[in-house]
């Protein structure tokens, strides 16, 4: 029981420690990627820990199963919110690039994720 | 054992709060609504705590329909710019 117990203090623990590297990462960070960068990646680790840790203190079985059913649909929605996301931001760098053709140049880093962003947004 | 669950949840709150620094800050829509992913996986995280802390096993429940839920509005977001028609 003490095992078990310290078990869940240490996943819940880094959980919460992974929730408040990635807010950290929302608040601070300078662009809408790099902010969807440390949201979903951190945010998922950080859940995916947490259910880690709760599960032993899980009243049956089926609870048990429910919190993983959580934590896997939580992944698949991230990931797909996260590539919505992106694409819609990338969509609208594009739009503002076009406009100012002196700032293309500086943007060209960025124009290899729009082209590509755009070439698979099409297909879908 | 049940405060040490009581303090996480409770932190996972100021998580919350910071993230609706951003929703203040956010130049773009787009930063908004990553702040909504970031209340979702919060929400469900303390939803989950709180189902543990109080032995209430329907509140599982509703953090899976949070987990549902949540999604559903980033989507409705992106085809609304999209298509503003």
């Amino acid at each position: 029981m003490n095992l078990v117990d310290g078990f869940t203090i240490i996943m819940t623990a880094s959980g919460l420690f992974f929730f408040f590297a990635g807010s950290i990462g929302l608040l601070r960070f300078p662009d809408v990627f790099c902010r969807l960068h440390a949201l979903t990646k951190a945010d998922n680790l950080g859940l995916g820990l947490i259910v880690l840790g709760v599960l032993p203190q899980a009243a049956s079985v089926f609870d048990a199963l429910q919190l993983i059913l959580i934590w896997l649909l939580v992944m698949v929605a991230g990931a797909m919110s996260c590539y919505l996301v992106a694409s819609q931001a990338s969509e609208s760098l594009s739009k503002n690039a076009v406009g100012q053709s002196n700032k293309h140049h500086d943007l060209s880093m960025q124009s290899g994720i729009e082209s590509s962003a755009g070439s698979t947004h099409n297909e879908f | 054992m049940i405060e040490y669950l009581s303090v996480v949840t409770g932190l996972l709150i100021l998580v919350l709060l910071v993230g609706l620094g951003r929703v203040l800050l956010g130049p773009s829509p787009a930063d908004r609504m990553l702040a909504s992913q970031l209340f979702s996986t919060a929400g469900v995280s303390i939803l989950i705590l709180l189902a543990i802390i109080q032995n209430q096993s329907e509140l599982i429940n509703v953090a899976l329909v949070l987990a549902l839920l949540a999604p559903l509005t980033l989507i409705t977001f992106i085809r609304l710019r999209k298509n503003p028609s």
